[in-house]
């Protein structure tokens, strides 16, 4: 693997080599002294033109438990407030000898757009509305840690699906792993054409979690309702949010997942985000594990594991 | 200065004819003994057709000649087979008084590739406030008015100004979106922008505004040309208000009918364009509105902008499509070797009906396109004359090749 950069396009078999290292990389985690020596010599660099709290730190931590040289470029405080364009903020990086960038942007694309047109590998660290690949794996990588595999699994995501690369990251890796996913939302939180890429779709919430072995709720950008996608946040959490009530319509035994940060009383209750049921903190603890397998597969090269 | 054309398949209004073509101070005259050429063109086994005619073009001088000029422009042109063109007035400064509209004109005349036929502006500043000096304008040299790039979204505001251009007697060039139901949109909402996480733009921002048009003109009795037209639902309205006798004509361009949607998959910028590629479903729909006559001309919308201007994030990319060396070849390609339309009819919506659109038609004005319809190629946007490289047809293997374009008797351009 050269990039990262979404689950659309990648093989089944690729999914399964960044998930199967990570399990070995969440025992480093579990180590007393959480250190390999994978990345020493490489040089990592983070480049996040969004805000971003949890991925950019599960990224950071992740290079260094490895080893790597780590730098990180804030966008505030850059050339690129000065005008200088994605492309030669990436050949500078180039010239630095950078091995791997991490990108998140808020344009979908400018992952791939950096990856045509720089020699370092790239990830995609969230690129707008399109994929945010490493959420999904982690993701994926909660549910098999639980239940084995995704195969037959029915999982329900619900909420704001339109502006959602966790969604579309998920929809494409779960259904490739043998999953079934129904998306839940109103229609003007629905993208056109989704079911296409192989998702049921309603917007009844209660039809969407009835009977599901997995519930993601997705984060509501409180913004939406200035826009005028949904006429308020009490309406929105009445209809589209992960009450106790809704949760009891799935499967008893369903895992409750969330990308996070959470807005509580949005789109997912207090009492639902911290039920003994809710895999939210495990999330971003798989997240470190499979960023450093990312890592790793990343800077191989084409040499075998 | 007198030019033959021989053994070409001249393409007239309503068949094709093996004729020899006899040209003298730049008009065609009748065949007689005794014409002894300065030049002759073997046109053997060519279609000589009437020269295209390209109603709207945007030539980006004045003000942004890092992305085209008008020497590089109308060298496109020529290279394209247009021996007219009608230039956009989004230029800075805005082509919205006599003044820029006579500099437009001294400037082509200097250039001395093609013709050039200014577009100025329906309201000052395309502002969408106040109608412009139309009749100085026109006398001027100003062969029609449009907004293009923004839309007049004013109702009110359109509809004086579809009453003051019936009036003065100009052609009013409507570019059709709703900017608020296009939002912040970057490609056609649809599956493709799903998947790609692109922001949508609905086919209605286009069809409202379209709709809108054509009410206000048929309740003014007066006439409208709607611009680039990209989706069924738009050919739809404009059947149908065509039925009803409503005076609307519209074009649309060869990147509606050659490629759809799926190529923003790439991230491209070059495939970002407003109106946007559409599905294969619209792509069908405006090629059947060019077959029943529904779709009056066809037009590049040249859009030439600079590498810097398309080579950054999908959203930030500017929009359009050097259009004018690549129109030719993909009509050829989509529409006569497709099926849909013979070359007669081609010929009528690259040059007899846009020229009548704008008011122009001088019979016995010798421009002709000769172009080879068996040369195949693959289209290389390094090698473009126009300065804008910007197209999503780079690599793209297509028939038909334009070999000579002559412009008032005298050979603009001769594919090498």
């Amino acid at each position: 693997m050269k990039h990262l950069l979404g689950l659309r396009e990648l093989e089944v078999s690729d999914i399964e080599s960044v998930l199967s290292l990570a399990v070995e990389m969440k025992k480093i985690l579990k180590q007393n002294v959480k250190k390999t020596n994978h990345l020493s010599n490489k040089s990592v660099v983070t480049l996040f033109y969004e805000n971003s709290t949890r991925t950019k730190t599960s990224f950071e931590i992740a290079a260094k438990f490895m080893g790597a040289s780590l730098s990180g470029i804030s966008v505030a405080q850059s050339s690129v407030q000065k005008g200088e364009t994605l492309i030669d903020t990436g050949k500078t990086l180039d010239a630095l000898c950078t091995d791997v960038i991490i990108i998140r942007h808020n344009v979908s694309g400018a992952p791939h757009f950096l990856a045509k047109n720089i020699n370092a590998s790239v990830i995609n660290g969230g690129d707008g509305m399109n994929e945010h690949p490493t959420q999904a794996l982690l993701d994926i990588f909660t549910i098999i840690e639980e239940r084995g595999s995704l195969k037959g699994l029915n999982v329900a995501i619900v909420g704001d699906v339109k502006h959602s690369r966790v969604a579309r990251s998920n929809l494409w890796g779960m259904t490739k792993l043998g999953a079934k996913v129904t998306l839940a939302a109103p229609d003007t939180l629905m993208p056109e054409g989704i079911e296409r890429a192989g998702a049921r779709i309603t917007t009844d919430a209660d039809a969407a979690v009835r009977g599901a072995d997995v519930v993601m709720g997705l984060r509501l950008q409180l913004e939406r309702m200035k826009s005028g996608l949904i006429p308020s946040i009490s309406e929105y959490n009445e209809m589209y949010g992960l009450s106790k009530r809704r949760v009891g319509l799935a499967d008893k035994d369903v895992m409750i997942l969330h990308p996070g940060p959470v807005n509580r009383g949005a789109e997912i209750n207090g009492d639902v985000a911290d039920a003994d049921n809710s895999f939210i903190e495990r999330q971003v603890t798989n997240g470190v594990a499979i960023r450093m397998a990312a890592l790793f597969l990343l800077t191989r090269g084409n040499n075998p594991i | 200065m007198r030019l033959l054309i021989k053994n070409g398949l001249a393409v007239k209004p309503d068949a094709v004819v093996k004729e020899d073509i006899y040209i003298e101070n730049g008009k065609t005259v009748k065949a007689r003994k005794g014409f002894l050429p300065d030049e002759t063109i073997d046109a053997e086994g060519l279609y000589v057709m009437n020269g295209f005619f390209d109603m709207h073009v945007h030539l980006r001088e004045p003000g942004f000649e890092y992305k085209e000029d008008i020497e590089s422009g109308t060298g496109a042109a020529v290279a394209g087979g247009f021996c007219g063109v009608c230039c956009m007035p989004n230029t800075k400064p805005m082509c919205d008084n006599p003044a820029v509209v006579s500099y437009i004109k001294e400037r082509a005349r200097q250039a001395d590739n093609c013709k050039v036929y200014p577009i100025a502006s329906i309201t000052k500043g395309q502002r969408g406030e106040e109608i412009t000096e139309m009749f100085k304008l026109k006398r001027a040299g100003a062969v029609a008015l449009s907004d293009d790039g923004l839309p007049v979204s004013n109702g009110n505001v359109m509809r004086l100004a579809l009453e003051y251009a019936k009036t003065v007697g100009i052609p009013l060039i409507c570019h059709e979106e709703d900017k608020d139901i296009a939002a912040d949109g970057v490609v056609n909402e649809g599956y493709n922008a799903t998947i790609a996480g692109l922001r949508g733009i609905s086919r209605a921002a286009e069809e409202v505004m379209i709709a809108r048009d054509v009410i206000l003109a048929e309740s003014l009795g007066a006439g409208v040309h709607i611009a680039h037209i990209s989706t069924a639902g738009s050919v739809e309205i404009i059947r149908n208000a065509k039925r009803r006798g409503v005076k609307v004509t519209c074009e649309t361009c060869p990147h509606y009918f050659s490629a759809t949607d799926e190529l923003i998959l790439s991230f491209d910028a070059n495939t970002k364009v407003n109106p946007p590629l559409r599905t294969e479903k619209d792509r069908l729909a405006i090629i059947e509105g060019i077959k029943d006559g529904t779709i009056d001309a066809i037009v590049t919308d040249h859009a030439p902008h600079h590498i810097d201007d398309k080579l950054v994030e999908y959203n930030y990319a500017a929009n359009g499509i050097s259009g004018l060396e690549t129109a030719f070849c993909l009509a050829y390609t989509y529409l006569v070797d497709g099926g849909a339309i013979d070359i007669v009819k081609l010929n009528a919506l690259m040059s007899a009906n846009p020229k009548a659109i704008v008011g122009l038609s001088d019979e016995s004005a010798a421009d002709f396109t000769i172009v080879d319809v068996k040369q195949r190629h693959v289209i290389d946007t390094s090698k473009f004359v126009s300065k804008g490289k910007n197209s999503p047809f780079n690599g793209r293997a297509v028939v038909g090749k334009v070999k000579y374009t002559i412009v008032d008797g005298a050979v603009k351009f001769k594919d090498a």
